[in-house]
């Protein structure tokens, strides 16, 4: 019925997917190429440092997969966020949906904590070429997650105002296919940034 | 179903009723302001571009003043170097781009049977993001040691801003941080529209309209779409990294940590490849749908035109390094991107040869917007051809960095694009005024234009093969310059005929406007959707959605063939098989409200920019700004219940 689906203005569409859907998709896939540049930057320049500290210098390996741990659980409790909107368990979307956005700050702080380090360590944005591309890609993707928590939170408090109902489960599920490509986009970071080092 | 206040369902009557009362809830300037309708947007986006069309246009006739003879003294070398860099910029991303944008917003939705867009208020967001894009990169004049204190401030570094010549050592001053941060923005602008059309597109198609029933034009903004979303983020990567390198002292350019040139022109020209089939393709759209109508035939092979615009749109991703063969690649990247180079000629001849078979044997009409297709192929073929002698290595080597190189890619983008958009003014200007525009004036600016066109670029083919270099401010009279000064002054002289033609052009706009002869609603007895609703089209376009059943489907509405294949009308009264069906009625009529949020949303953008070159506390303000908009945007209801 095309008026069930009026609560966002659309009516129904020639591919049978929500146009709300499809931009996001087409959204995701244009980010693609945005973290695969950045990530290429990187790649190209790590061979090519001139001088220290080095990736190998600063890394805390084991700190970073307790931190990149945090944010794939956080793509869990987000699937759990979705599912209870969808059964109409505005309690159970509400407990998923803050804790999703716990876990992202709880990501932000260790990123924040590693920038600080290895600021005190003797890298900054402009020490080598380590310093540019690893401050600025990772530093993307952390703008990246914070965009996610702001839009997580902003969904809590629309939530508690009475303005996100169970009819809007898609926006959930938009919120929860951003969030987890940013979750994906980390997975390719930790692994060609920090696991793959240069010899 | 849609209900009225009373509870009944809403009768068309009165979806139209209501329709009205909300428009004229903003009257004057605030409905153009809040405007989220495609049509109206479409025409801010032409207007907008027309005017920065003329900023770009008298930067132009600056430098061909500059150049008309030898030791000239208009401009210094440095303001020369600002004046055409501020003229390519001007021309790709507020003129060529935008224009297709106005076509885009005009002519998709009326000719896929929708009511909009997709998302109208993300389409309104584009067009005034746009605007703040363009009025940045034109407020770099006046920067600090700008005009103002005596001196231009525009960016002096080349249209594509090679690093590290934009780095602050070698561009100081404010001219490169415009630049690249109106880039940005205007990239942002594009991306929204971009994701706007492939939804609208692939989503909002009247019942019966296949994807290949589509007409052409639409075919070629759907491909043109991914390219910008796919293209439009790696600029914004490379434009990121200038900005962190400029602005917060970061390495990316820098030789001395080790950085090197060769990453910008990489990421340079994986955008910029792609971005000169955006400028192309929209123009190709609209010429393959003017040839049919006024060769009164179907386009000739039509899937193969749909699937080589495709191709097209795929090999632009494998061809950059044509542009950097002189960079030292080596001979293997050389002869792979020369091999993919000349294979991307292939679905472009097959579009030209498929043009040409539309015109044969065609009862042609040459009206102004067919003298404009037809000359857009003819000068469009040249441009090819000369990109071919450059697809191949060892003669790239001879033409890189001279005018040959010039006259080539203005061959593409004036005689190909603009000749294609000038092609569409004309062919649409009556379905959006009511009027047509004066056929005299047209042809007297067609022809003008074509011989201005032609004097001012093949001058400029053979300036470059006796080594006349690209950018050079000027030159002189003696031994090493022979024939450059006539060559020079024949191409200043077509500049100024171009001139001519484009006031022409104004004056025919301004008049016919006021007081053109009456259109119709299918003044060249076209073949596609948007000739069977009235000029000017009414805010919902479609009172009745379209039944879709054929490719061309307004055309086989109104002919059937006889015996011999020949079209003749349908005998007034008789329905052939088209009868209308009521399929796309009884939904009632939903048009999206005005909003003032996407032009809060945008405003906020240049304040960033602007806080980035001058204070960082701006920067909190813009991106205040910017989320005061976003939260208000999403947060008011899209349309009235």
């Amino acid at each position: 019925m095309a008026q069930a689906h009026a609560a966002g203005g659309h009516l129904e569409t020639s591919t049978g997917l929500d146009n709300r859907k499809l931009l996001m998709w087409l959204f995701l896939g244009s980010e693609c190429l945005f973290f695969g540049s950045f990530i290429s930057a990187y790649l190209l320049y790590r061979d090519r440092n001139l001088t220290g500290p080095y990736a190998a210098d600063l890394y805390d390996i084991p700190f970073t997969s307790v931190s990149s741990f945090v944010l794939l659980m956080s793509s869990l409790s987000m699937v759990l966020a979705l599912a209870a909107i969808q059964r109409g368990d505005m309690r159970g979307l509400r407990i998923w949906l803050i804790c999703t956005a716990l876990l992202g700050i709880t990501f932000l702080a260790g990123q924040a904590f590693e920038f600080t380090e290895f600021n005190r360590e003797g890298l900054s944005l402009s020490t080598n070429l380590f310093g540019t591309t690893f401050f600025v890609l990772t530093g993307f993707h952390g703008a990246h997650v914070t965009v996610g928590v702001l839009i997580l939170l902003s969904m809590v408090a629309m939530e508690a105002r009475g303005q996100l109902t169970p009819e809007h489960s898609l926006q959930v599920e938009l919120a929860g296919l951003y969030w987890h490509f940013v979750d994906i986009v980390w997975i390719v970071i930790f692994t060609l940034v920090y696991l793959i080092q240069p010899q | 179903m849609a209900m009225t206040a009373t509870g009944g369902p809403l009768t068309m009557a009165d979806a139209i009723k209501q329709i009205r009362a909300d428009a004229a809830t903003y009257r004057g300037i605030w409905s153009w302001i809040a405007t989220v309708d495609h049509k109206r947007i479409g025409v801010m986006y032409g207007v907008t571009a027309f005017i920065f069309f003329l900023f770009g246009g008298v930067e132009a006739l600056l430098i061909r003043t500059q150049l008309a003879a030898a030791d000239q003294t208009l401009l210094d070398a440095d303001q020369y170097n600002r004046i055409f860099t501020m003229h390519g910029t001007t021309m790709v991303f507020l003129v060529i781009m935008p224009l297709s944008s106005a076509f885009f917003n005009l002519m998709v939705p009326l000719m896929i049977g929708a009511r909009d867009v997709a998302f109208p208020r993300l389409n309104a967001f584009s067009y005034w993001l746009f605007l703040a894009g363009g009025l940045l990169l034109n407020a770099s004049f006046f920067a600090s040691k700008g005009i103002l204190d005596g001196e231009l401030g525009a960016p002096g570094a080349g249209w594509f801003g090679y690093a590290p010549l934009t780095l602050n050592t070698y561009s100081p001053g404010h001219g490169v941080d415009y630049w690249m941060l109106s880039l940005q923005i205007l990239g942002i602008a594009s991306l929204a529209g971009g994701f706007n059309f492939i939804v609208t597109i692939l989503n909002m198609r009247a019942p019966g309209m296949t994807l290949f029933r589509m007409p052409l034009f639409v075919w070629m903004t759907l491909v043109t779409s991914f390219l910008i979303i796919f293209a439009m983020p790696v600029i914004a990567v490379a434009l990121f990294e200038l900005t962190f390198d400029r602005l917060f002292g970061a390495n990316y350019f820098n030789a001395s940590a080790g950085g090197t040139p060769l990453l910008w022109q990489h990421m340079f020209w994986l955008f910029g490849h792609p971005e000169v089939y955006i400028l192309i393709l929209p123009a190709m759209g609209i010429v393959s749908e003017v040839l049919p109508t006024f060769s009164r035939k179907p386009l000739f092979g039509y899937p193969f035109v749909v699937f080589s615009g495709v191709a097209i749109g795929f090999m632009s991703w494998g061809v950059w390094a044509h542009h950097m063969y002189t960079t030292g690649l080596g001979s293997v990247a050389n002869a792979a991107f020369g091999v993919s180079t000349i294979m991307i000629g292939v679905p472009t001849g097959v579009k030209i040869f498929n043009w040409m078979g539309t015109l044969w044997g065609g009862s042609l009409r040459l009206t102004t917007a067919m003298l404009f297709s037809i000359g857009f192929i003819a000068m469009f073929t040249i441009g090819g051809l000369t990109g071919i002698t450059h697809s191949i290595v060892p003669s790239d080597y001879q033409q890189q960095d001279t005018y040959y190189i010039v006259a080539h890619f203005h061959q593409v983008l004036f005689g190909g694009a603009l000749f294609g958009l000038f092609s569409g003014a004309y062919y649409w200007f009556p379905k959006f005024s009511g009027r047509l525009l004066n056929e005299g004036l047209g042809k007297l600016h067609f022809w003008l234009m074509f011989i201005g066109f032609n004097l001012t670029f093949q001058p400029m083919m053979v300036l470059g093969l006796l080594g006349m270099p690209r950018r050079i401010d000027t030159y002189g009279s003696g031994p090493g310059f022979e024939g450059w000064e006539i060559w020079n002054m024949m191409a200043t002289t077509g500049a100024f005929i171009i001139a001519l033609s484009i006031a022409v052009f104004m004056v025919n706009f301004v008049r016919s406007l006021r007081g053109g002869e009456e259109a119709g609603a299918d003044p060249w007895d076209g073949r596609t959707l948007e000739w069977a609703i009235p000029s000017p089209p009414p805010a919902y376009n479609f009172a009745e959605i379209p039944q879709v059943r054929a490719l061309d489907d307004f055309w086989h509405k109104k002919y059937v063939e006889d015996a011999t294949g020949r079209p003749v009308p349908v005998p007034a009264g008789a329905s052939n098989g088209h009868e209308e069906d009521e399929s796309g009625g009884g939904h009632g009529i939903h048009l999206p409200s005005p909003s003032y949020f996407p032009l809060i949303a945008a405003i906020g953008f240049p304040l960033i920019a602007l806080g980035l070159m001058y204070d960082h506390a701006l920067v909190a303000v813009g991106a205040a700004v910017v989320l005061v908009g976003l939260y208000g945007w999403v947060l008011e209801p899209a349309t009235e219940e």
